[in-house]
């Protein structure tokens, strides 16, 4: 029974590590990038990374995607277990379903926004990528622009393909890097509105790593504090910014732009 | 016009271009994608042919492929051919002299596609040969053009490289640049200056073409 529980339980309960539904990270390593993380995030919540610039949050991303392989942790989404240092697991990005948007969005400029997004659709049946692609494109807004490239489409727009790319590989993590970094104010605004939208929808976890408290505030169930690659903090926003665990805590927070 | 020195440097060419561009598209893309121990000193090996005398190269291969050589005493027990003083040998010195021509824009044009853009592919579910299919490759392409065409037109134009290892036997090893040379050293001016002009013209095109592709790409990326 108590097994039972566990297992059905949010990861949250079952604490980092522990067999559960959502993502459950653990890293460790000494070098060349030092990593101390651990980090559970259940389906359907937003927990924001943050920290300077060269804290590791895009490190803790590449990992999670199978991007970067740490010298030791684990790494599991659900049932499936995507890496294991100490049963030498490790599945290359390929057969992980992670939707990442990447800071630069990473959008093939020889490509429509269309093909772009059926690139992440090799999972689907051929003669469906492209309704399904179409479909994801209207559901960020871009039906009449899907046929543009990439370098023909403002900032916001590229943002909301990347996204669209994102969630064609019907994942099971979504994974935001800086994701707002690269836009004015007022399309950052927008954009934010659309993910929280987003994530009511969404029934998986979403990692969303930022250098903005704000941001994090508004958007986050939990955040964490990395520095120089290890988690200092994690809490809600509200407790992390009202209670601090350290100095250094309160330092980064202070420190941070856009407070 | 020495017809069959033409004739038989655009054999040599095409083949050269033909052999090195495979080998170009594997060495710059390693060297574009991934950090290891020496990779400095292969990428000084593969511009050596660029700053060398063609003298000292020729000679050098001269003796790697000569009856000697491991490698000439192996051509010669397979084929009872000797493997300097033959299209074969010159084929071999063409490819290694034509390195940096290849490799060099390769590299650069894959360095240009960024580690990103792999990366999304990868998360995206693309294999590592589709991703160099559908990602690397149609955005490289230039960078391939202007190793191809680098490669074709400087393989017409070498001299000292082929004199050394090839020497000048017609139809063999006698390329058009070892032609001009004779015909100047027979005071047929009129004929050199044809021959010249033609290489002159042909160089003069290529790298054109080269300039216009790569512009054509700065504009299609934005």
């Amino acid at each position: 029974m108590g097994w039972a529980h566990a297992r059905c339980g949010s990861v949250a309960e079952a604490g980092p590590g522990g067999a559960g539904e959502g993502l459950a990270v653990r890293l460790r390593q000494a070098g060349p990038i030092p990593l101390s993380v651990d980090l559970a995030c259940a389906p359907g919540q937003l927990h924001a990374l943050v920290g300077p610039s060269g804290a590791g949050k895009t490190t803790v991303l590449k990992a999670i995607a199978g991007l970067y392989r740490p010298q030791a942790g684990h790494i599991t989404c659900g049932p499936a277990v995507w890496f294991d240092s100490a049963a030498g697991a490790w599945l290359p990005p390929q057969d992980r379903r992670v939707g990442m948007v990447f800071q630069s969005y990473a959008l093939f400029p020889h490509m429509s926004a269309q093909a772009n997004v059926e690139t992440s659709l090799a999972h689907s049946a051929r003669t469906e990528r492209a309704a399904r692609a179409l479909a994801l494109l209207t559901q960020v807004g871009l039906a009449d622009k899907a046929h543009r490239r990439p370098a023909d489409l403002s900032g916001g727009e590229q943002q909301r393909v990347a996204v669209a790319r994102a969630l064609a590989r019907s994942p099971g993590v979504l994974l935001l890097d800086e994701p707002f970094a690269a836009v004015d104010r007022r399309t950052r605004r927008r954009l934010q509105q659309d993910l929280a939208e987003l994530r009511s929808s969404l029934r998986i976890p979403i990692l969303l790593v930022t250098h903005d408290l704000d941001e994090a505030s508004a958007l986050a169930d939990q955040m964490s504090v990395l520095h120089e690659g290890q988690i200092l903090q994690t809490g809600t926003p509200e407790e992390v910014m009202r209670r601090p665990a350290s100095e250094r805590v309160a330092e980064i927070l202070d420190l941070s732009p856009g407070v | 016009m020495d017809w069959t020195a033409l004739v038989l440097s655009l054999k040599l060419a095409g083949a050269t271009t033909l052999v090195l561009l495979p080998i170009g598209v594997i060495l710059g893309r390693v060297l574009a994608f991934h950090d290891f121990r020496g990779k400095r000193w292969v990428e000084a090996a593969i511009t050596l042919p660029l700053v060398l005398p063609p003298t000292v190269l020729g000679y050098y291969l001269l003796i790697a492929l000569g009856v000697a050589s491991p490698i000439g005493q192996a051509w010669q027990a397979l084929t009872g051919d000797t493997l300097v003083f033959s299209f074969s040998g010159l084929l071999i010195a063409s490819v290694v002299f034509n390195l940096p021509f290849a490799i060099q824009p390769l590299q650069r044009a894959f360095e240009g596609v960024g580690q990103d853009l792999r990366h999304a592919a990868w998360v995206g579910g693309l294999s590592t040969f589709a991703t160099f299919r559908k990602v690397e490759l149609p955005l490289a392409w230039p960078g391939l053009l202007s190793a191809a065409v680098l490669t074709f037109t400087h393989t017409l134009g070498e001299f000292g490289v082929v004199l050394m290892v090839g020497g000048a036997i017609p139809g063999e090893t006698r390329t058009i640049a070892v032609s001009i040379y004779d015909r100047v050293q027979a005071f047929d001016t009129a004929a050199a200056g044809i021959m010249s002009a033609f290489l002159l013209i042909s160089a003069f095109i290529a790298i054109a073409v080269v300039y216009g592709v790569g512009a054509r790409a700065v504009r299609l990326r934005g």
